[in-house]
């Protein structure tokens, strides 16, 4: 499954997250400062409420008219010279992008930032084609440095690593021979890629939002690094997820707001590049040739159903920085590359229950994530209903008998990962999640317990649980042998 | 021009219609009345001086030096922010906001080397602005609450001048200044309603460019600019 991450079964990378202290301290940090940040850019607005109506009015009209606009777009990107390409797979999207690679004769690729090239495993495919992609985001280049090790937050990809472990892998890969100082860092990661700025033939980018009225693409970052790449190659390739799309520009300034203030809390981040076609005959930088893929990979699958409002989503991380169960577990622990609540609702719905059957219950259905997404996606309740699913699944023997064929009767998993969430709740009442909230997700947890005859959970704190928890599952698998 | 090609949009688009109900693509879909429209309340009634009042104070949170002036001292200023940045080399965009307002014929008096982008030497551009000092362009748009400069690049209007010197500094005409950026993409979106070419490439610039990527702590300067400063000038 190309959006996994990680070899490990779910309890071993959970088990893995609470090892790592530092991983667990910066987690708390920078939940702490990013959740902060958002609250106050919210309260500053005074109705932040009305905001957040108006973000979901404009998501959920454009997903129910989705083929209006999706076709509006592609119809404006061609009349501006620009070449289209509507990919239902990760293998259509990476056949089409190898392609245009290919016929550039390319060797060098910069990217900027993209979960969808994450999700459809663009640079392996290219990589297959002998070209040298390079991640541009400083969290990404790291990672990348790093023999590719998994990004751990959507927003803060390297969150997991300090500035030691990014000194030596830059030591190591690139002859770094400075300090730890996160500005001589930067600095240097800033001089290594613009000579890959200068000589990347194609540039690859994601999309924030697409404007369907005149077949533009925003890109929201700070860095830069967005603009470097659609600034300097001959040719730009941009790859949206078909839900990535507002109708016109009225309703980019809402979307957009509410995406800088929910991620990072600021009124804008530095650069929101809005780019139309490709560069006008008479201009001097910018590409002569423009490509975009729009992908489906499994997100038809969730139009029309329960989850529909998932595609709604516009990946500000704020669910996941209030999230309790991340904050101890933090991001690899998901297995997926959309951690967190949104990626417990959406990684099943990608892919399957059988790969990702665990998510749903990674959560104290707290309801803190529902409380702060600012275009009002009810993220607890699409988590029951998960689990409402993969019960049914359950007692219809068909979940139950894939996962045996793959090999790791692990369906318990469930019942004791039901436990971890509801113990979690009581512990982790932190500043965020007062105890109305958790009462109020505790109510529907509350129907589970009376439906299924699970153990009443012990009072141990999380992390002697956690570990009982475990020895439990290892006297079950010696049993069954 | 020449229009590109579509590929797979049938089968894709249908196969969303089937999930939604949708109509026909060709019937147009109106936009609903929405319940709330909370973009024009924020600054509402404030007055010009009082936005220049807000975009200095924003200024405080992005990093960004700020400083007001008249056309008449418009050259002092710069030549006060060269000095601060310590600045040789200057590249600006090719817009006759420079001519109109003489900072052309003072730049090249300035005795510093300078380089107006010239779409015909795309590559002696890229390469000048890459080594410059500084990059200075006019704002097209300015947001007073966030602090933001809005950029239409395009001929003679090089992206890259903005984007690749060490340091940036706007010269925002007072009348550019507005309440937010729900009055650039209304105005965005006017031009696409009448329908006008818009821009390849708008930038919505604040402040210079920074990251947080590493144990988020905020690093200033990352791929683009280093320093940011906004000059504001009356009568303009
Ligand atoms: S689900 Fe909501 S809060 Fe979470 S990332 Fe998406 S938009 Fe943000």
């Amino acid at each position: 499954m190309p959006m996994q991450i990680g070899e490990k079964e779910f309890k071993q990378r959970v088990t893995k997250g609470l090892d790592d202290n530092f991983m667990r301290g910066a987690v708390r940090s920078a939940q702490g400062r990013l959740q902060n940040n958002r609250a106050s850019a919210a309260d500053e607005l005074g109705d932040w409420e009305d905001w957040r109506t108006l973000g979901k009015e404009i998501r959920q009209h454009t997903i129910e008219h989705l083929d209006y606009y999706l076709h509006q777009l592609s119809e404006k990107v061609a009349e501006l010279g620009g070449n289209v390409f509507f990919a239902e797979t990760a293998e259509e999207a990476n056949e089409y992008v190898k392609n245009v690679v290919k016929s550039k004769n390319a060797k060098k690729i910069a990217k900027s930032k993209s979960m969808v090239t994450e999700e459809i495993s663009m640079n392996e495919a290219l990589e297959e084609l002998g070209c040298d992609v390079v991640e541009t985001d400083l969290g990404e280049y790291i990672l990348q440095m790093d023999d590719h090790d998994p990004p751990s937050h959507i927003v803060a990809p390297a969150l997991h690593k300090n500035k030691e472990q990014i000194r030596d892998v830059f030591r190591d890969k690139l002859g770094y021979e400075k300090t730890e100082k996160p500005e001589e860092l930067a600095l240097f990661a800033r001089e290594k890629l613009r000579e890959e700025f200068l000589s990347a033939e194609v540039g690859i980018t994601g999309c924030n939002f697409a404007v369907a009225e005149s077949g533009s693409f925003a890109l929201v970052t700070n860095e830069g690094n967005a603009r470097m790449v659609t600034t300097l190659p001959e040719t730009q390739i941009t790859v949206m997820g078909m839900e990535r799309i507002v109708p016109g520009w009225e309703e980019l300034d809402i979307v957009v707001s509410l995406l800088t203030r929910a991620a990072v809390g600021q009124k804008l981040t530095s650069y929101i590049t809005a780019l139309t076609g490709p560069k006008q005959s008479e201009e001097g930088d910018g590409p002569e040739e423009f490509h975009l893929v729009i992908v489906d990979n499994g997100r038809s699958k969730i139009l029309g159903t329960e989850f529909q409002e998932a595609l709604h989503c516009i990946r500000c991380a704020a669910c996941i920085n209030v999230c309790p169960v991340y904050r101890h577990v933090g991001g690899h622990a998901y297995g997926s590359i959309y951690p967190g609540p949104i990626g417990a609702v959406l990684s099943p719905l990608l892919s399957d229950y059988d790969e990702y059957k665990d998510l749903p219950y990674a959560s104290s259905l707290c309801g803190a994530c529902t409380e702060v997404c600012p275009v009002k996606i009810p993220l607890h309740e699409q988590l029951i209903a998960h689990r409402r699913n993969i019960i049914e699944e359950d007692k219809k023997g068909s979940l139950a008998e894939k996962v045996a064929m793959k090999g790791f009767g692990q369906m318990a998993g469930s019942a004791n990962l039901y436990q971890m969430a509801t113990k979690m709740a009581p512990i982790l009442s932190t500043p965020f999640s007062s105890k109305n909230q958790i009462r109020k997700g505790l109510g529907p947890l509350k129907h589970w317990t009376e439906s299924r005859d699970f153990p009443k959970p012990a009072n141990e704190s999380f992390r002697s649980w956690f570990k009982q928890r475990n020895k439990r599952g290892v006297q079950h698998d010696v049993r069954k042998h | 021009m020449t229009l590109g090609n579509i590929e797979n949009r049938e089968r894709f688009l249908s196969n969303i219609r089937d999930k939604i109900g949708g109509l026909s693509a060709d019937k147009p879909v109106q936009k609903p009345n929405w319940s709330t429209q909370p973009q024009y309340r924020v600054l509402k009634d404030q007055n010009q001086d009082q936005l220049i009042k807000v975009l200095k104070d924003q200024c405080k949170h992005i990093h960004t030096d700020f400083y007001h002036t008249d056309e008449q001292h418009l050259d002092e200023t710069l030549n006060e922010i060269f000095e601060e940045y310590g600045v040789r080399s200057i590249v600006y965009t090719c817009d006759s906001r420079f001519q109109d307002h003489k900072v052309d014929t003072s730049l090249k008096q300035s005795g510093l080397d300078t380089w107006e982008w010239d779409d015909n030497e795309k590559e002696a551009s890229i390469q000048f602005s890459e080594k410059a000092d500084v990059g200075i362009t006019f704002s097209d748009i300015t947001l007073a609450e966030s602090g933001t400069v809005v950029l239409f690049n395009g001929q003679g209007k090089g992206r890259s001048v903005s984007l690749l010197p060490q340091n940036y500094i706007a010269i925002i005409p007072k009348s550019t200044i507005v309440k937010r950026m729900t009055q650039a993409t209304e105005k965005i979106h006017k031009q696409v309603e009448n329908g006008e070419d818009i821009s390849s490439c708008i930038n919505f610039i604040t402040g210079p460019s920074n990251s947080a990527d590493i144990e988020m702590n905020l690093i200033v300067g990352v791929h683009g600019p280093i320093r940011a400063a906004y000059v504001v000038v009356d009568d303009i």
